[in-house]
């Protein structure tokens, strides 16, 4: 790897939004151990074109997200890579905490009393940041939970693996187009450990490496060449 | 999974309301709080692909996250609670016959089917195109493509294996099978009676469904 541009460690329970340039790749490090990052992507140049889980999803047959797969928009393209990941096992189905269901478990968000080590949720987090762009509720699709497992039993009940993520374990993502990408580190919503959790997370920003000639996210499989066909259509003018 | 199964009590005899909508329509309606509808695959292995939003305020809309997490479960079926953005209950799954249905899917697309199947594909009808027709046809609700999201399939089947795989299953839905909500709120209803006939969703072969409404 490269090294890195910019690094910065997001404290738990924040929230923080940037623009990231197609060409650059995010390593992101779970410092202490099992961590969550949610996550939403949208096109800058079209805030309309944003991340969306379903279509990622069943274009590449799978339910976790880890190395080989990438992240779709809902206009066909291909906002980034996983190109590594120790974890294995990343969820994008179970949504976010909201200030009622912390205030239920951990008691109710003060900053007067707490400060910056107040209990921010989820739900508020995006809220917050999506407002810095004109957008709303009504533009929060499906995010992801990074370093969050969520599996399903034979019968589709839903369980969070507890202590998934270990301390220092990483997942780096390749950015194939211009995405603002907007993140908080706020606790899985799933989660029922007895005390707040508040894990923080390092951001590390690269130059991507070239792509491989057999390149372990767009030849994982045949949707995903499709994916950055479409990319490259978009970046030559020739698309929506 | 042994499908739960509920048969309905309601006689369609009764309905006030009883519509057929052919495969590649859309539906919308508002259906109002205490309202009971019914979809009916009428000739089996259709997916109707659903979305709701509160009538009186639609920027609220079902969420597929907040419905399959406080549910603890990944599918629908009697006894689901379908939740809002808002994490409000919207609507009660009250009776089912087909036992499963799936909400982490999505719709098609023109654009998700160029990468499922074929960029040369991508004039090939799709159900989120039924919907924008929807939206410019009722622009006087206020809802436009950023509050289209994740949907329910009523009637589609895909399954998630225990070590992360997701496919796309022959549906377990047939001729007669139906599903039946009770709204809690006043919503809209707008279907998108799937017209994809790349995959096993609709058998290759849409066809029509039937929407019945009870007071």
């Amino acid at each position: 790897m490269k090294p890195s541009l910019y690094s910065y460690a997001v404290p738990g329970a924040s929230h923080w939004s940037f623009r990231v340039r197609r060409g650059l790749s995010i390593k992101m490090t779970d410092v202490e151990g099992d961590a969550n990052v949610g996550m939403l992507m949208y096109n800058p140049e079209d805030l309309l074109e944003r991340y969306n889980a379903p279509d990622t999803l069943k274009c590449q047959h799978t339910f976790k997200l880890t190395k080989g797969h990438c992240l779709y928009s809902d206009m066909g393209r291909i906002f980034c890579s996983i190109v590594d990941d120790t974890v294995g096992w990343h969820e994008t189905i179970s949504g976010n905490s909201n200030a009622e269901t912390v205030a239920t478990r951990w008691g109710a968000r003060d900053y007067q009393s707490d400060r910056n080590l107040w209990k921010q949720n989820g739900y508020d987090s995006f809220l917050v940041e999506l407002a810095k762009y004109g957008l709303n509720g009504r533009d929060m699709a499906a995010n992801i939970n990074w370093f969050s497992k969520v599996g399903a039993d034979d019968n589709g009940v839903l369980r969070l693996v507890q202590n998934h993520s270990k301390p220092g374990s990483s997942v780096t993502l390749r950015f194939e187009m211009d995405t603002l990408v907007v993140v908080h580190t706020c606790p899985h919503p799933m989660n029922i450990e007895a005390e707040y959790p508040r894990k923080p997370v390092l951001f590390e920003f690269f130059e991507s490496n070239a792509l491989e000639a057999d390149d372990i996210c767009r030849d994982s499989c045949a949707e995903n060449q499709r994916g950055f066909a479409n990319n490259m259509l978009y970046y030559m003018g020739a698309a929506r | 999974m042994t499908a739960m199964v509920r048969e309905s009590l309601l006689n369609a005899e009764n309905a006030v309301l009883r519509e057929v909508v052919r495969a590649g329509d859309y539906w919308l309606k508002e259906i109002k709080k205490g309202q009971t509808f019914r979809i009916l695959d009428l000739e089996g292995n259709q997916a109707a692909d659903t979305l709701f939003y509160n009538a009186d305020d639609p920027s609220e809309r079902y969420s597929a996250t907040d419905t399959v997490r406080e549910q603890r479960n990944l599918y629908l079926t009697v006894g689901s609670q379908l939740r809002s953005n808002l994490n409000n209950v919207m609507l009660e799954i009250v009776a089912d016959t087909c036992g499963r249905h799936d909400t982490i899917g999505g719709a098609c697309a023109t654009e998700s089917n160029t990468v499922r199947y074929s960029l040369e594909k991508r004039c090939m009808h799709a159900c989120r195109d039924s919907w924008m027709l929807a939206l410019a046809e009722h622009e006087h609700l206020g809802i436009s493509k950023r509050d289209i999201t994740h949907n329910i399939n009523f009637f589609m089947n895909v399954p998630v294996t225990r070590d992360g795989g997701l496919t796309f299953a022959d549906g377990i839905s047939a001729p007669g099978k139906y599903v039946e909500l009770r709204a809690c709120m006043n919503v809209i209803v707008l279907i998108s009676n799937c017209p994809q006939l790349n995959n096993p969703c609709n058998a290759y072969n849409p066809t029509p469904i039937e929407v019945l409404v009870w007071n």
